[in-house]
C-alpha cells in the first residue's frame, strides 16, 4: 500500500473534517480566482468603453474632465465646440469618421445625447462591438429617440412610447420640453458602458428643442415655436459638446491631437481615451486592490484553518503513527504521510475551487451579459490561474511540513509506545 | 549465532534510575521464549530494546548478529521492518484499514518480507487470508470490513497475522492473549508456534498467563535477569 493510498484511506476515515477543510479551501480559491477574473474583465470592459475611438475632442479642459463628461456623461462641459470648428476639424485628411455629441438635456435622471446616425455605425465598445438594437432602429424622424437598455428597462418604456425631455440635468425643478414630445424609435442591447444609461436623439432634435429658447430660458407662450412649425425650419446646430474621432491610421493620432490642441480660433483639448481611461482606472481601481487583498486573506485564513485541523488531529493520531512505525514505517514515512495529506487538501481544494468558479461562471455569465452587459469569458485557466493553483498547492504542502515535522518528532520520541 | 544477545544492558526512562539492568540474555535461533514479570517491571521496555525502538544507555544489544547500537535510527527502523514482527499489548490496528489491508501493511514497508511472501507463490492477500484462516477468521465479508467492527479478540488475531506475514526472523508478542478466550487462545498459540516453526522464526512472548508457560521451550522471569529494582506497581 502506497503512502498516497494510506493517506487517502486515513482521510476517508475523517471524512467530515476533511471535506469541510477541502471545501473551505475550495471556496477561498474560487473567491480569489473569481475576484481576479472579475477584476480583469471589469478593467477590460472599463478601458474599452470607447474602444474604437482614437481621440475625443472637446473644449479646453483637463483630460479627465473631458473624459468624464464626454464618455461617462458625468459633470459638465466648461464650454462648447462651435459647429464651424467641428466641421473644419472633422474635414482633416487623417479623419475617417467623427461622432458629434451634444449634452445638456435629460430625462428622469438619464442623460440625453444629441448625436448623428454615425453613432450607430462607428461607435465601438468592448471587443470591437457596435451598438446593436434589441428592438426598433436608429432615429430617423426629428422627434425619434433611442433608449439605452437600462433606461428602457428601469422606466419600462417600449417602442412607440411618447416621452418628454427636460432641460438641464438636475432632477429638481426642471423645465420640461413638453411642447415637443419624443417617440421611442429603438432600444439598445446592454453594452456594459454608459450608453446603457443614455437617451439618444439627433442633433437636429436638440436644436429643435431649443430653437425658441433665449439665454437658457423657456420662451414666452407667444414666442413659442410649435413642433409642427419647427420641422420647416433650418435646424443646423450652432455648437456641440464634444466629438469622437476615428482615424484612418492610428499613427496619425498624435499629429491630430497636436493639430487640435494648437487650433488657433478656439481653445480645444484632444485626448486619447485609452490612455485617459487607464489613468482613471488607476483612480477608481483601488477598490479592486482591496478586494484582492481580502481574498488573499481569506485564502490564508483557510490554509491556517487546514493547519489547525491537521495539528489537532495529530494527537488523536499519535497511536496510529506508533502502529505504523511498529509495522515498519520509518519516521520519514510518517513525515511523507502527513505532507501527502496536506497536499491532498491543497490539490482537492484547488480543484474543487476551480470547479466551483467555472460552475458559477457558466451559471451567471448569461445573467451578467444581459443585465450588465459585462461579458465574462469562460476561458480555459490562463497562466495566472495555473500559477495561482501551483502556489496554493505549494503553500498547503509547505504548511503541511509543520504538522509533518511534529508527527515525525512524536513518532521518534514515542517509539512504539502506544499512547492513548 | 544467537538471535538475541544482550550484555550489560542498562536502560532508564529519562533521568530516573534504570528500569533495566541486564547482565546477559541469550536467545537461540528457533527458540520459543516465555517472559513474565509484574506489571511495570519493564517487559515492554525490554521488547522495545530488542526491536531497536529504544537504545540502551550502556551495553550491547545484538539481534540476528547485528549490533543495534551501531546502527543509525533509520537503519534500526529498516532493520525492524525487515526482521521483526510485533504483536502489541492492545489497540494496535489501523482503524481505517480493512482487515486484509491491516495484515498486509508491513509488506509495503519491508520489501524482504514481501519477497518472502511472493516466494511462497501466494499474493499478499492470499497469504493474509491463509494466516487469518488459521486463526479462525474466515468470513469473507469480515475481511473486507474496517477493523473497528471487530471484537477485541478478533483484533488481536488480526494483529498477530500481521506480525507473522512475510515470515520475520523474530516475532515479538507483548501479551497478545489477554483478550482471548480459552479455545481461541489455544488456536492462537498453535498458529503462532506452527508459523514460527515453518519459517524458523524465533518467538519472544510476554504474558501474565502462567498456564501457557509449559508450552514454551524456555521461561524467563524478568526479575531474575534484571538487576535493577523495578518500580513495581
Ligand atoms: N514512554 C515512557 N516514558 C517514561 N517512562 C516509561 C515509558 N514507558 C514505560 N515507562 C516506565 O518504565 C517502567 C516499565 O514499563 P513497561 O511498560 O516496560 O512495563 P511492563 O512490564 O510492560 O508493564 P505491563 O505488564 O503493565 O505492561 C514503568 O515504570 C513505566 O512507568
Ligand atoms: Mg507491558
Amino acid at each position: 500500500m502506497s503512502i498516497l493510498n494510506l493517506a487517502l484511506k486515513s482521510l476517508n476515515n475523517r471524512k467530515t473534517t476533511a471535506l469541510l477543510t477541502i471545501f473551505s479551501i475550495a471556496v477561498s480559491v474560487a473567491l480569489l480566482l473569481g475576484v481576479e477574473r472579475l477584476r480583469v474583465e471589469a478593467r477590460n470592459s472599463f478601458t474599452s468603453t470607447v474602444s474604437g475611438t482614437d481621440l475625443v475632442v472637446g473644449a479646453r479642459s483637463s483630460p479627465l474632465n473631458l473624459l468624464l463628461y464626454s464618455v461617462f456623461h458625468m459633470g459638465n462641459a466648461t464650454n462648447n465646440v462651435t459647429w464651424q470648428t467641428y466641421q473644419e476639424l472633422a474635414d482633416n485628411d487623417a479623419v475617417a469618421w467623427t461622432i458629434p455629441i451634444a449634452l445638456g438635456d435629460s430625462h428622469r435622471g438619464y442623460r440625453v445625447i444629441g448625436t448623428s446616425g454615425d453613432m450607430f455605425t462607428h461607435y465601438r465598445y468592448g471587443d470591437d462591438q457596435t451598438l446593436s438594437f434589441k428592438s426598433g432602429e436608429p432615429f430617423s424622424d426629428l422627434f425619434d429617440v433611442v433608449l439605452g437598455s437600462e433606461v428602457a428597462a428601469t422606466l419600462g418604456y417600449d417602442l412607440g412610447q411618447k416621452i418628454v425631455l427636460s432641460h438641464g440635468l438636475e432632477s429638481a425643478a426642471l423645465q420640461q420640453h413638453d411642447d415637443k414630445p419624443f417617440q421611442v424609435a429603438g432600444i439598445l442591447e446592454p453594452t456594459g458602458t454608459p450608453m446603457d444609461r443614455a437617451l439618444m436623439i439627433s442633433l437636429e432634435g436638440i436644436e429643435a428643442l431649443h430653437i425658441d429658447w433665449v439665454n437658457g430660458a423657456a420662451p414666452r407662450p407667444m414666442l413659442a415655436v410649435s413642433a409642427e412649425k419647427v420641422r420647416q425650419m433650418s435646424l443646423e446646430p450652432s455648437s456641440i459638446t464634444a466629438y469622437f474621432v476615428g482615424l484612418k491610421s492610428r499613427i496619425a493620432a498624435f499629429r491630430y491631437q497636436r493639430a487640435v490642441n494648437d487650433y488657433a480660433p478656439e481653445a480645444l483639448t484632444a485626448i486619447l481615451p485609452g490612455v485617459a481611461l487607464g489613468e482613471l482606472w488607476q483612480l477608481v481601481g483601488s477598490a479592486e486592490k482591496a478586494l484582492q487583498v481580502i481574498s488573499v486573506m481569506v485564502l490564508v485564513a483557510c490554509l491556517v484553518g487546514m493547519l489547525t485541523t491537521i495539528l489537532t488531529s495529530l494527537n488523536e493520531r499519535r497511536r496510529e503513527m506508533s502502529i505504523l512505525r511498529s509495522v515498519g514505517a520509518r519516521p520519514w514515512h510518517i513525515f511523507a504521510l502527513m505532507i501527502t495529506e496536506s497536499m491532498i487538501y491543497g490539490v482537492a481544494g484547488t480543484a474543487l475551487g476551480f470547479a466551483i468558479l467555472y460552475g458559477l461562471l457558466f451559471a451567471i455569465q448569461p445573467v451578467l451579459q444581459t443585465s450588465l452587459g459585462l461579458h465574462i469569458a469562460v476561458a480555459l485557466p490562463g497562466t495566472f490561474e495555473l500559477v495561482l493553483a501551483l502556489v496554493i498547492i505549494g503553500c498547503a504542502t509547505v504548511l503541511g511540513a509543520i504538522p509533518a515535522w511534529r508527527a515525525y518528532r512524536n513518532s521518534l520520541s514515542d517509539g512504539l509506545t502506544v499512547r492513548l | 549465532m544467537p538471535v538475541i544477545d544482550l550484555s550489560n544492558v542498562i536502560f532508564g526512562w529519562g533521568s530516573a534510575k534504570p528500569v533495566l539492568d541486564i547482565p546477559e540474555l541469550v536467545v537461540r535461533r528457533g527458540e520459543k521464549v516465555f517472559i513474565r514479570g509484574p506489571s511495570g517491571s519493564g517487559k515492554t521496555t525490554l521488547l522495545g530494546l530488542l526491536g531497536g525502538v529504544l537504545t540502551p544507555s550502556a551495553g550491547h544489544v545484538r539481534v540476528l548478529g547485528t549490533e543495534l547500537n551501531s546502527l543509525t535510527a533509520v537503519q534500526r527502523d529498516h532493520f525492524r521492518a525487515r526482521h521483526v514482527g510485533f504483536i502489541f499489548q492492545m489497540f494496535n490496528l489501523i482503524p481505517y484499514l480493512s482487515v486484509l489491508d491491516n495484515v498486509t501493511l508491513p509488506l509495503s514497508f519491508a520489501s524482504d518480507r514481501l519477497l518472502a511472501v511472493q516466494h511462497s507463490g501466494r499474493s499478499p492477500q492470499e497469504e493474509a487470508r491463509r494466516l487469518l484462516g488459521h486463526l479462525g477468521l474466515t468470513d469473507p465479508t469480515l475481511l473486507e470490513r474496517p477493523v473497528t467492527g471487530l471484537s477485541i479478540g478478533q483484533q488481536q488475531r488480526v494483529a498477530s497475522a500481521r506480525a507473522l506475514i512475510g515470515s520475520p526472523e523474530l516475532v515479538i508478542a507483548d501479551e497478545p492473549t489477554s483478550a482471548l478466550d480459552f479455545d481461541t487462545r489455544s488456536a492462537f498459540i498453535q498458529l503462532l508456534f506452527s508459523e514460527c516453526e515453518a519459517a524458523g522464526s524465533t518467538l519472544l512472548f510476554v504474558s501474565h498467563d502462567r498456564s501457557l508457560e509449559s508450552l514454551f521451550d524456555r521461561c524467563l522471569s524478568l526479575q531474575d535477569i534484571n538487576r535493577a529494582v523495578g518500580e513495581v506497581h
